[in-house]
């Protein structure tokens, strides 16, 4: 069920973007379109605004951040500490609270999911900026879901956060975020590809690093990932570098967390995905950039508890900043064409050309 | 490296085989490396073209290297002027013989240009309309073939030819139809080669484009959004797949199992609904089976249309796929999407003003390359079939006359020597004595027999003396694959351990054991699932496509037949491996990865 509130993944339309955040609104974008993505909802952004219009919320912000001096970070900290207090421990408006929690029951008995900020990105162009923000994985119950949407919301007024939109001259208070609470992923294996290359924004490439368990000690660099570059057009594996991958994060049903473990020495160096899996993770990391029409950084995983063929899920989707912001350097004289340039073909041959 | 050793040896170095002593003499003298010109024969870099000649000539069969390599360089030379590229020399080493590209002095380079530009521009202008021209023009010819016929000499000449008053004899005859036929094989070449650099130049163009665009692009991608999909090399394969599908549908499965190809024709004939499929095969085979298990250039190419027992036993490997439900069709419609959709994914990765580039380089390549692929249908399958028959009749006729005891031994006689043998027999029958041959050539053929058989056990020196710095010459990489990257896997091939390196030429992956033949005689042994290590295939190798996992040759480009047939049939290729076919043995098992053109040996 969806209230203004909270919206389910399956039912966020393009109107409902700004409402969600960057995220969500991905996420959303992918389930229309058929991707598997683990299911949840978004708090939106008016959850947040009801919550800031709850007993003087955001009178306290703004008395906290007026006359902030930008360069002044001691000042800045303790204006973001006391606010990020202040949130983390209000009461949230009854049909807020309710709300949530009418959602998250609606996905299952105690259902672990992963509790994630959802930036409205325009104002935090940055994209790594937005990984700031909070992710919270393997929580389990009301309460706590409830409590780690809070705990996002807080993350708007990290020291960072507020320094960054002192500088940027961004009203604190016209910052509003969404939390996307998902589906937990028992992940076999997990990661990112990017649908160019990394490190030469090569277009023709997808590069894929795959790791055992969560995906997050891929993104966060505490584990080497498996390395498999997939040729986009003719759809091929290039060229395959299995890595020592010594620890996975996965989740622990009895502590109801996410916990580190290391990793059997035999199991380190086997392949995370086989052949087909690559292929499928680099079809679906195609499709996404197909859909969105640029070139995208996909996070996925492949859920244990899913039959084969069913088992790879989208995590989430951005747009690759890096190359795709460069110029592209325009050749320094027009191209040959008709005769002259077979001329030039035959004259000045590839294999001699630098 | 020493600079001053040079990377392969000298031609004056390569030992003679043992048991070939002699060998000079089977071939003409403008084919040997000149011992008065050794500086520069020395000074060149020569390859072994063993991609098209894979195994030593028979004397007569060094007719085809001649009329290839000099109508190849006409058309450089001067018909068309290429700017920096005239023909390719060739000698003959060992039986195997050996191509090095001539290049135009630079200084001469663009005083050329503005002809070039005039005459090619003249062929890419009025492609399709030269082209309608070209293959009537051919056709012709190969009717012309068709109707040579080699009479034995009278006891007694016709009534008719004293009371006409025509003062000939029946020996003018035989040199006519011996004369024609070595002319019309000589203008078929010329044909050949009329359109084919151009095809090439068009191709290398718009492949260097897409180079430039998109630098990490496979070599075998902008070959697959060129090639067509509906070429004439694919047509006798599609044929033996039509008359599989109408066998199964006509209820004549057991008809066409039945014994020889005599046997089945009877039994289908006898067959209610037989006549129908009989028709069909008959339209099929003629021109269809035209089709050679090697590649045209030899004597002891085997044509379906000769040796109908090998479309024969394809098409029963093909009834056995339909009925076990196979769909043996090649998938056009799916072929050309998946051309269509290779094209327009690279496209969506230019600029506005490179994708209209783009079209038109494309534009120009599609129209052309259908040439490139064709040709080879009428000239090498089909044109050369009709030659290759006449001419063993003609070894038949003079067999019987005592020349030689084996039917095709006039094979080991010179084109030159031939016309001296017809001569002989004029002669003796003019004069009414014994022809001289009997006494002379069956000792000689049985010498020249022995030293061919001893050419032909030891593989060629992949090249000769030191390759220039970098490989330019844009034909003999197109056709050949020889880039400085293959040199020097030549060179490196026998120090690695388990891998070879080829060309990327097909994509995907296979492991599977291995299969390697020597000659198409052998494509009977090959087992579902085999990888195929070969020196070389031939187009009519297609309908065993069906059954391999992978191909692996010797020998080969991008565009050699092994690539296109492997892309066509969707199977990883890896090409121009050097030696695969002499390292590999038959049931090691292999890895082979069309992407990256690795074979890698497992066990």
């Amino acid at each position: 069920m969806s209230t203004d509130f909270t919206l389910p993944f399956d039912q966020i339309s393009q109107a409902d973007f700004a409402r969600v955040g960057g995220k969500c609104a991905s996420l959303g974008e992918m389930t229309q379109a058929g991707v598997a993505v683990p299911p949840g909802f978004a708090v939106t952004t008016d959850a947040f605004a009801a919550m800031l219009d709850h007993h003087g919320v955001r009178a306290e912000i703004e008395r906290h951040m007026t006359g902030l001096d930008p360069d002044n970070l001691d000042q800045i900290d303790r204006a973001a500490q006391a606010i990020q207090i202040r949130i983390r421990s209000h009461h949230l408006p009854a049909t807020v609270e309710a709300a949530i929690r009418t959602a998250y029951a609606g996905m299952g008995d105690d259902m672990p999911v992963a509790v994630r900020s959802s930036a409205t990105a325009e104002d935090l162009p940055d994209a790594s900026f937005a990984g700031q923000q909070d992710t919270y994985l393997w929580v389990q119950g009301g309460d706590d879901v409830v409590e780690k949407v809070r705990d996002c919301w807080a993350s708007l007024f990290t020291t960072r956060a507020v320094a960054y939109r002192e500088k940027n001259k961004i009203p604190h208070i016209d910052v509003l975020m969404s939390v996307g609470v998902q589906k937990m992923v028992n992940a076999r294996a997990a990661g990112v590809a990017m649908t160019l290359d990394p490190g030469t924004g090569d277009r023709t490439r997808i590069v894929i690093d795959s790791s055992w368990g969560l995906g997050e000690l891929v993104v966060s660099g505490l584990v080497t990932p498996d390395n498999f570059v997939v040729e986009k057009v003719l759809e091929e594996i290039l060229d395959r570098t299995i890595a020592d991958k010594h620890v996975e994060l996965v989740g622990d049903a009895a502590l109801g967390e996410a916990v580190e473990r290391d990793i059997c020495s035999d199991r380190r160096t086997q392949p995370s995905l086989s052949d087909d899996e690559v292929m499928a993770v680099a079809m679906l990391a195609k499709q996404l950039e197909k859909q969105n029409k640029c070139p995208q950084d996909v996070e996925w995983a492949i859920d244990a508890d899913l039959p084969p063929g069913e088992n790879l899920l989208a995590l989430q989707s951005r747009p690759e900043t890096i190359w795709s912001q460069k110029k592209k350097t325009k050749p320094k004289t027009a191209y040959a064409t008709g005769m002259m340039s077979i001329v030039g073909t035959l004259t000045n041959p590839i294999s001699t050309r630098k | 490296m020493d600079a001053k050793t040079p990377m392969f040896p000298s031609a004056f170095d390569v030992k003679t085989p043992q048991g070939a002593e002699g060998w000079e003499d089977l071939y003409p003298y403008y084919t040997r490396f000149q011992a008065s010109r050794r500086e520069e024969e020395d000074g060149k870099f020569w390859f072994c073209n063993s991609q098209h000649w894979p195994n030593p000539f028979r004397p007569f069969d060094t007719i085809m290297v001649d009329y290839a390599t000099k109508c190849l360089g006409q058309y450089n030379t001067r018909h068309l002027l290429v700017p920096p590229a005239n023909g390719v020399d060739y000698r003959i080493l060992n039986g195997y013989v050996y191509f090095s590209p001539i290049g135009v002095a630079p200084e001469d380079i663009e005083a050329r240009v503005p002809q070039f530009m005039e005459r090619a521009g003249h062929y890419f202008g009025n492609w399709d309309d030269l082209l309608v021209n070209w293959k009537s023009k051919v056709l012709a010819a190969i009717a012309d073939l068709d109707t040579i016929s080699f009479k034995e000499l009278p006891e007694v000449e016709d009534l008719e030819v004293v009371i006409g008053g025509l003062g000939q004899d029946s020996t003018t005859q035989l040199f006519e139809q011996y004369d024609k036929a070595i002319n019309l094989c000589y203008r078929l070449w010329q044909y050949h080669f009329e359109f084919l650099n151009l095809g090439y130049a068009a191709y290398l163009d718009f492949f260097g484009f897409m180079k430039e665009q998109i630098p990490s692009i496979p070599d075998q991608a902008i070959a697959k959004m060129v090639q067509g999909v509906d070429s004439e090399l694919f047509r006798p394969d599609d044929e033996l797949k039509k008359l599989a599908k109408l066998a199964v549908d006509l209820d004549l499965v057991d008809a066409v199992m039945t014994g020889s190809v005599d046997d089945a024709l009877a039994a289908v004939s006898a067959a209610p609904n037989g006549a129908q499929w009989i028709a069909a095969w008959e339209a099929a085979k003629d021109p269809w089976f035209n089709f050679t298990s090697g590649n045209g250039f030899y004597s002891t190419d085997k044509y379906w249309i000769d040796h109908l027992d090998i479309p024969m036993s394809y098409l029963r490997d093909y009834i056995g796929r339909v009925q076990s439900g196979d769909d043996i069709m090649r998938p056009t419609a799916k072929l050309i999407a998946e051309r269509d959709r290779i094209t327009s994914e690279y496209r969506e990765m230019m600029d506005e003003e490179a994708q209209e580039v783009f079209d038109g380089k494309l534009g120009l390549s599609r129209t052309v390359f259908p040439y490139v692929e064709d040709h080879n249908f009428y000239i090498e399958h089909w044109a050369l079939g009709v030659f290759w028959r006449k001419m063993r009749e003609l070894s038949e006729l003079l067999s019987k006359q005592g020349f030689w005891a084996d039917s095709d031994d006039m094979f080991f006689l010179s084109r030159g020597e031939v016309r001296e043998a017809i001569w002989d027999y004029s002669q003796a029958w003019a004069i009414g004595t014994d022809i001289h041959g009997s006494q002379v050539w069956p000792d000689e053929i049985a010498r020249r027999r022995k030293i061919h058989s001893a050419l032909a056990k030891e593989r060629p020196q992949p090249a000769l003396n030191t390759p220039p710095e970098v490989i330019t010459e844009p034909f003999t990489i197109m056709l050949w694959g020889i880039t400085s990257e293959a040199v020097e896997r030549w060179v490196g091939a026998d120090e690695d351990g388990d891998g070879l390196k080829g060309m990327a030429a097909s994509p995907g992956i296979a492991e599977g054991v291995a299969r390697v033949l020597s000659s198409p005689d052998q494509l009977s042994e090959l087992q579902k699932g085999d990888i195929l290590v070969t020196p070389v295939t031939a187009p009519s190798w297609a309908p065993v496509f069906g059954k391999i996992s992978a191909a692996v040759t010797d020998i080969g480009g991008m565009m050699s037949h092994a690539a296109i047939v492997c892309r066509e049939y969707g199977l990883p290729a890896v090409t121009g491996t050097g030696n695969a076919a002499s390292k590999i043995k038959t049931g090691m098992r292999l890895r082979v990865d069309g992407n990256t053109g690795t074979v890698t040996v497992l066990d």
